[in-house]
């Protein structure tokens, strides 16, 4: 067998080898995000249980403001839409185009954290914190657990962007990636689920 | 100068460090052990040796050696705390008021739960599985071996914070499952509520991840060949345990994070007043409390199933019916935990589903014992040890089932709620059912990873000491119980004429203790004899799997070769062979391995640091904490460097030496 069959035999051995490293960890991911699901299902459900005892103070009617919390989606989904963006270009190893994706990304997720934040602010200062009432406990915990997911995406994506623009698109750094978008859609869609839930059902009073 | 320590030192301060003298004594015996451990590494030089070989090690089987190691230290403070409840209703009768306070003795009561449940049986859990499941699937490792290193010691991390308490402060007051409103800081101000939220949370996140990482090696690491339905038992076991505590922990970890937020933050998620709902926590933690008693079981029923087979030289009775039965009870399990609080008042319609579904999850259970008991008729039975085991637990374990379905029907549990008849029937399932099938999985693959055989006559009179001692402990408690004891009892009247069945309750726990005693001893004598009790062959009980395929201690790597799979005993069917086609040598290749790391102590290490600095309120302490996980995280993360190889001519040299002792 000549040199150069038998090294074509190693990288060949090598790439399947790193093809079923990625192959645990996204289905290893997966598994995470299950958990995650249950996780996000338990707080709806406190939510569900406690949305309406309000002790006497506001109800999710007076306090949310649609259009702010639909701005806040808004940069969200678009955000979403940035990061499978950075996966198409990655995939096309244009290095250039991933990081400017990311950065988006990135500074979308952090408008939204911000105005999140100031939400939650606003409320305390007119005291209507999470010492209120149930409801606001309730609510205080739900949109703060999913606030603090982002904030973990916020920090992994900077971890990525410094990465892969030292190290480029390799296949290391693009399974990173991969995962990462998985968080990132998954923390979209839960977020939908919120809009909906708390947000419009508390508006509409239901 | 107050605002100072307040930053400092949150709640802290010296009086946490005064106790009673039970207390101190637990103290100084803690103390005095750890001063001995660390006496003697120092004395024959052993801490490098300590931490690269074990601590920092990523091996599964050495994961899992670290595992039982310190689930057997807690089993034992779990014992203690046992003997004092025990000695607590024999003495404190009457006007005599025993030899506790009845604080203490809440504190007591509520520590032995918690550390049995979560810190023995779970510890022993992980484990059997890290020292197991690889090898039953043909396979060298788990999926991600730096995470198992990391959850065995968020796992120490949280059984230390809890060993804390005994030193520190105080622990929770509030029963095993700390129930507000009395977990409230309203009713318990001190920080002993804490403590439990932060050692289960810490320890429970832990359990999460290996939840995901053996469900993984599971799906991904199977030998070629080894499809689903040919999967040996236990792993299937396994499998239905690890699902379950993918969809139940999460639950307790939110259940714990409102529990603290209600604490320390002042919200009302389960305070008594503040449009808060108390009876949700009861929901929330039973959702996750009722699947864990299936986790915790599961994988026993596994163990018993291997042994079974083994011992009756006869292949496991009805395979596909013990695979729908676990899948049956996986289902089930998440719908049955309003069984726990029948006394709620959910109404009747609720009541009753309940009590039906309860009554059908012992279906799945009864095929399984069926099954079990058709395994042994017409087969070979040898009465080892570990099988000695499985005997008993067949007994106790059908008593404490009806006793189950008897508490299942809601008018009676009515009246048996909080009763010792409920605490007698759960003992029954759990030390017979969990506790039991580990002991015999201990004995059962001990030689397989330390190459030597436990000593058989010493575990056979340890064996008869915990079931005759168990009979006389738990029998009287469900009398006590239909007579109208209570759980938790710390004290009563002479003339309700209960005190001669604790008597016996509490020599039946003396005789438990000498089971205890009779099995270090035989992990001593065992030890000492390890040349006359050496495992020469990898396979000393005539096992039907792969993990007795390979030399006894297993090889680092595992496998070698990696099997190929073809038949469901395959290790059976492969020496029952016809042809012998041992001559031919064995191609070997290079065998990619992890490295050794001690990431995993660090993060387990700052997330101590943070659970104590929640529990005291100490903020910069959390902080720290939180920031040094995070660091280690992506420290760990930039490290390209995680493996090494074992190349072919290496492995080859090991091989001869592991199978050259063989011949």
């Amino acid at each position: 067998m000549s040199a150069a069959a038998s090294s074509a035999e190693q990288l060949a051995r090598a790439l399947s080898a790193q093809r079923d490293k990625d192959d645990k960890s996204q289905l290893g991911f997966w598994i995470y995000l299950m958990t995650d699901c249950v996780l996000f299902a338990t707080l709806f459900a406190t939510y569900a249980v406690l949305r309406h005892n309000t002790f006497g103070g506001p109800s999710g009617h007076s306090l949310f403001r649609p259009g702010y919390v639909l701005i806040e989606t808004l940069l969200l989904l678009t955000s979403s839409f940035t990061c499978g963006l950075a996966i198409l270009t990655a995939r096309l190893q244009r290095r250039k185009y991933v990081l400017s994706m990311l950065l988006l990304t990135a500074i979308l997720g952090a408008a939204f954290l911000i105005m999140e934040v100031t939400e939650f602010r606003h409320l305390v200062t007119e005291g209507n914190s999470w010492r209120r009432s149930g409801f606001l406990s309730a609510f205080f915990t739900l949109v703060g657990t999913h606030g603090l997911h982002i904030l973990t995406g916020l920090l992994w994506l900077s971890v990525l962007l410094v990465k892969i623009s030292r190290q480029g698109v390799n296949a290391v750094n693009l399974k990173r990636l991969t995962l990462f978008s998985l968080f990132w859609h998954f923390l979209d869609l839960v977020w939908i689920f919120i809009f909906t839930f708390v947000y419009l059902f508390g508006v509409s009073g239901l | 100068m107050q605002l100072l320590a307040n930053v400092l030192i949150g709640k802290l301060n010296w009086h946490a460090l005064q106790h009673s003298a039970v207390t101190m004594g637990g103290v100084a015996a803690m103390a005095f052990g750890l001063l001995a451990i660390a006496g003697a590494l120092t004395y024959y030089k052993k801490w490098r040796w300590l931490w690269r070989e074990w601590l920092t090690s990523l091996d599964p089987k050495k994961i899992g050696v670290m595992y039982i190691v310190v689930a057997l230290v807690m089993l034992l403070r779990g014992i203690s705390d046992a003997l004092l409840i025990r000695t607590q209703q024999v003495t404190s009768v009457g006007s005599a008021h025993g030899v506790i306070p009845s604080d203490q003795f809440q504190q007591v009561f509520s520590a032995h739960g918690t550390i049995m449940i979560f810190f023995a049986a779970m510890g022993l859990l992980f484990g059997i599985i890290n020292l197991v499941l690889p090898l039953q699937i043909g396979a060298r490792d788990v999926a991600f071996p730096f995470l198992n290193s990391t959850s065995f010691w968020l796992y120490v991390a949280g059984a230390v914070l809890i060993n804390a308490s005994l030193a520190i402060g105080d622990f929770s007051a509030a029963g095993w499952l700390a129930y507000p409103p009395l977990s409230e800081t309203q009713y318990s101000p001190t920080v002993g509520v804490d403590y439990w939220i932060w050692s289960l949370q810490i320890a429970g996140i832990g359990s999460l991840l290996s939840g995901i990482n053996f469900l993984t090696t599971i799906f991904k690491l199977r030998a070629p060949g080894m499809a689903l339905m040919k999967m040996p038992m236990f792993v299937w076991s396994v499998f239905g345990s690890m699902s379950l505590v993918v969809f139940a922990f999460p639950i307790l970890t939110v259940t714990l994070t409102l529990l603290a937020l209600d604490r320390t933050l002042g919200m009302h998620f389960f305070t008594a007043g503040g449009g808060a709902n108390a009876m949700m926590y009861v929901n929330l933690i039973w959702a996750w409390g009722h699947p864990e008693v299936y986790i915790l079981v599961l994988p026993a029923f596994g163990i018993y199933s291997e042994v079974v087979a083994t011992f009756s030289r006869k292949r496991l009775f009805g395979y596909t019916s013990m695979v729908w039965a676990i899948w049956g009870i996986v289902f089930l399990s998440f719908t049955v935990w309003l069984h726990h609080f029948f006394t709620m008042g959910a109404g009747a319609d609720v009541n009753a589903f309940f009590g039906i579904m309860t009554m059908i999850i012992s279906v799945p259970t009864g095929v399984k014992i069926f099954n079990w008991l058709f395994t042994m008729y017409r087969g070979r039975i040898h009465f080892t040890t570990p099988m000695l085991w499985f005997i008993g637990f067949m007994v106790l374990f059908t008593i404490g089932g009806v006793a189950g379905v008897l508490l299942a029907v809601p008018p009676a549990d009515f009246q048996l709620h909080n009763s010792l008849f409920l605490v007698a029937h759960f003992h029954t399932m759990i030390i017979s059912g969990v506790l039991f099938g580990y002991f015999a999985g201990l004995t059962y693959w001990f030689p397989k990873i330390f190459g030597f055989k436990l000593n058989e006559r010493l575990g056979k009179y340890a064996f008869w000491c915990w079931l005759s001692g168990f009979i006389l402990a738990f029998v009287p408690l469900y009398f006590l119980g239909l007579m109208g004891a209570t759980r938790r009892l710390d004290h009563y009247d002479a003339s309700m004429g209960w005190r001669p069945m604790f008597i016996v309750a509490g020599i039946g726990v003396l005789i438990i203790c000498l089971g205890v005693a009779l099995q270090v001893l035989q992990l001593a004598v065992s030890i000492w004899q390890r040349r006359e009790n050496r495992d020469t062959t990898g396979d000393p009980w005539n096992g039907r799997t792969l993990e007795w395929s390979v030399p006894s201690p297993a090889p680092v790597y595992n496998f070698a070769v990696v099997p190929k799979v073809t038949e469901r005993d395959q290790f059976w069917a492969d020496k029952n062979k016809k042809q012998k086609t041992k001559n031919t040598e064995p191609t070997y290749e290079s065998i990619e391995l992890p490295k050794n790391t001690p990431m995993g102590i660090f993060i387990a290490g700052f997330a101590f640091l943070f659970g104590f600095g929640a529990v005291w309120h100490i903020v910069w302490l959390c902080v720290v904490g939180l920031l040094g996980v995070i660091t280690t995280i992506v420290i760990r993360s930039n490290d390209e460097h995680t493996e090494y190889h074992l190349s072919a001519s290496e492995i080859k040299k090991l091989e001869l030496a592991a199978r050259g002792d063989a011949v």
